[in-house]
């Protein structure tokens, strides 16, 4: 267990690295720099302001800077916003767009397991056909079509919710729902699937001949079968709820992260783009490890390690 | 001989888009305390169907028992509460499935399978219910069974699975054990070994055992009484005697030809031709009719009453009916 996770880390360093790369060089690629705005600078304070941040040095220095940054988690202070640091600015954003990436995240799961295996159960009966048109609803409305209808409905219309910002629980309940919706019908119908399979198998049977209960047979015996492709997909799933969080966040005026990352690029501030890259990336590339763990222990075939023997 | 199971005139069908299959149609046999009936017949013939009706296990919808009556100990399954029926499953009757390889639940260890079982039947702590699962594991033959308590089914050869499956059918001492084909899929030197515990569990419990099976060659191994399948009935039952060396129905007798024979180097194999009967529409008369080579007129009109030849042997043919013999015309 531990050579491989140790392999695994190492191999996770390599993919930051690529990343890391890739990103610095596609965004010195774009053309423009910080300075160029419609009102013309002073030519030495342009220059001085470029020396300050070493822009005026070849590229291969500017990378050798960088990826010391990377190194001491220090990515300096940003260009636009000189009074901030980069590190400050993840510091405040990063805890709001966490927690509502984790609530969506465990509202997703939860709701989206919850209607997969009921639908399951009452395979083609009425409660099966209203849970997969929920899913399937769920998959074609984007998100920030969602939040929209849901600001129109629920917030200006009925007022029964804020509309916007991230104040107190009852603030956080639309953008979850808006974000939980996509991945929510997703897990549910994959689960319904999974599970349909599972409850015509084999060991289904042995475990009824046993004389097992029904709800014995399903949470002990099926559930766990049924959620390994769930687990798989919950990578992915997750990366797409943080990368979400961008629009909604910017919908419901959340101060998350997602605002910092995408004025960012628009403006070309160079130090939070990377800033906000490395860090994006070193969570999608732990949330992927954290599936494979769990894979491991969910399915006992599923070897993390080399074993001596069977 | 007490006897322990009685299945009287047991229908089973199946409702499919295409009609209404009667899968099974009438069968009646009874088991003795301590004995082995062996049900055969080929693949289609209802006997996987009869013996999960037994357990209620035929999945409702499609499948229903629309007639008969299975009594055990007095009660008739058929009329159990589903309640009811979970506290006889795996208590009193159990079963024991094909395919050992996916039989078992792939992600729990073998030892919490077992004592589920247990503990579901029986209210005692889990400290004894794992106690008893290590003996039943070592009764059926299973090398080290404190170590392998904690293993996975993945970790286990296909012969050894079936032991444990054989373990787990066993663990609340079943009156009556329940074997679909459980030999069939392993190799031969393994199923010699699994048919040997078979009988040495039975001299050890005294369970009555119902094994299903195509294979002739097991059922001359373990078999007490043999019951033949054709079509959803039985059509000839006996001792194993009287059924490997006396055969009256057509079929039983072609069954024992096909078997193929060590001793007659270079002989062809002698199948049964034909195939047999649509049970979307089962035929009035005798369903081997078709394919067998002494049929009388008679037998496509109606199907033949029982003939008994001794306390046990029995046929459903006309060949063997008096009445018939008046007008031997063949069809053919």
């Amino acid at each position: 267990m531990t050579t491989y996770i140790v392999k695994r880390l190492f191999a996770m360093l390599i993919t930051l690295w690529l990343i890391i790369t890739l990103t610095f060089f596609l965004m010195h690629a774009v053309p423009g720099s910080p300075f160029n705005e419609e009102r013309a600078t002073n030519e030495t304070v342009q220059k001085n302001l470029e020396k300050f941040y070493h822009l005026d040095k070849p590229l291969y220095v500017q990378y050798g800077l960088y990826l010391k940054s990377v190194v001491t988690f220090d990515f300096g202070p940003s260009i636009k916003k000189s009074s901030q640091t980069v590190n400050e600015m993840l510091g405040r954003g990063f805890p709001i767009s966490f927690e509502l990436g984790m609530i969506t995240l465990i509202v997703a799961v939860l709701s989206g397991i919850t209607l997969g295996v009921i639908a399951a159960l009452r395979h083609n009966g009425i409660i099966d056909y209203l849970a997969m048109t929920i899913a399937v609803l769920g998959i074609s409305i984007p998100n920030f079509v969602m939040a929209t209808l849901l600001i129109q409905v629920i917030a200006v219309n009925w007022q029964i919710l804020p509309v916007a910002t991230w104040v107190s629980p009852k603030h956080m309940i639309l953008p979850t729902l808006a974000l939980a919706t996509g991945p929510m019908a997703i897990i549910a119908r994959l689960t319904r699937a999974s599970m349909l399979e599972v409850l015509t198998q084999d060991y289904i049977r042995t475990a009824k001949a046993k004389g097992l209960s029904p709800v014995k047979i399903v949470f002990k015996h099926a559930l766990r079968n049924a959620l390994l492709p769930v687990v798989t997909v919950l990578g992915s799933l997750a990366a797409s709820i943080l990368t979400g969080t961008f629009v909604i966040e910017k919908i419901f005026a959340i101060p998350g992260m997602g605002k910092y990352f995408v004025e960012s690029i628009n403006q070309r501030d160079y130090p939070v783009i990377m800033g906000t890259t490395v860090f994006y990336s070193t969570i999608l590339i732990m949330m992927l490890f954290l599936v494979d763990i769990a894979y491991g222990i969910l399915d006992p075939r599923i070897k993390l390690h080399k074993k001596e023997g069977s | 001989m007490e006897k322990v199971l009685e299945v009287n005139d047991l229908h089973v069908s199946f409702k499919t888009y295409g009609g209404e299959v009667k899968a099974v149609r009438g069968v009646n046999f009874n088991l003795y305390k301590g004995e082995t009936l062996a049900i055969v017949g080929e693949s289609g013939c209802g006997k996987s169907v009869t013996s999960q009706s037994i357990m209620r296990l035929i999945p409702n919808p499609p499948g229903r028992i629309t007639n008969g009556s299975i009594l055990f100990k007095g009660k008739d399954l058929t009329k159990l509460k589903e309640t009811q029926m979970r506290s006889i499953r795996g208590a009193d009757i159990s079963m024991i499935f094909q395919d050992p390889m996916t039989a078992l639940n792939p992600t729990i260890t073998i030892g919490e399978q077992l004592v589920e079982g247990i503990l579901q039947h029986k209210s005692i702590s889990r400290q004894e219910g794992k106690k008893v699962a290590l003996e039943m594991l070592d009764l059926v033959g299973i090398p080290n069974p404190q170590e392998r308590f904690k293993h996975h089914p993945h970790q286990f050869s296909g012969g050894m699975r079936q032991r444990i499956v054989i373990a787990m059918a066993l663990v609340c001492k079943p009156e009556v054990l329940i074997a679909d084909e459980p030999t069939t899929a392993l190799d031969v030197t393994i199923q010699a070994q699994i048919l040997d515990l078979f009988k040495d569990i039975q001299k050890k419990t005294g369970v009555s055992i119902i094994l299903i099976t195509h294979d002739l060659g097991v059922v001359a191994q373990v078999a007490d009484r043999i019951a033949v399948m054709y079509a959803g009935k039985i059509v000839e039952a006996g001792s194993r005697r009287e059924i490997f060396y006396q055969p009256q129905h057509p079929y039983t007798k072609g069954l024992l030809n096909s078997v193929p024979r060590l001793d007659l180097v270079g002989a062809e194999l002698v199948p049964i031709g034909g195939t047999p009967p649509d049970l979307f529409s089962p035929p009035a008369g005798c369903p081997f009719t078709a394919r067998c080579s002494y049929a009388m007129e008679v037998c496509d009109r109606a199907y033949p009453f029982k003939t008994h030849l001794s306390q046990d042997h029995h046929v459903d043919c006309w060949l063997q009916d008096e009445r018939a013999m008046n007008r031997l015309t063949s069809v053919k």
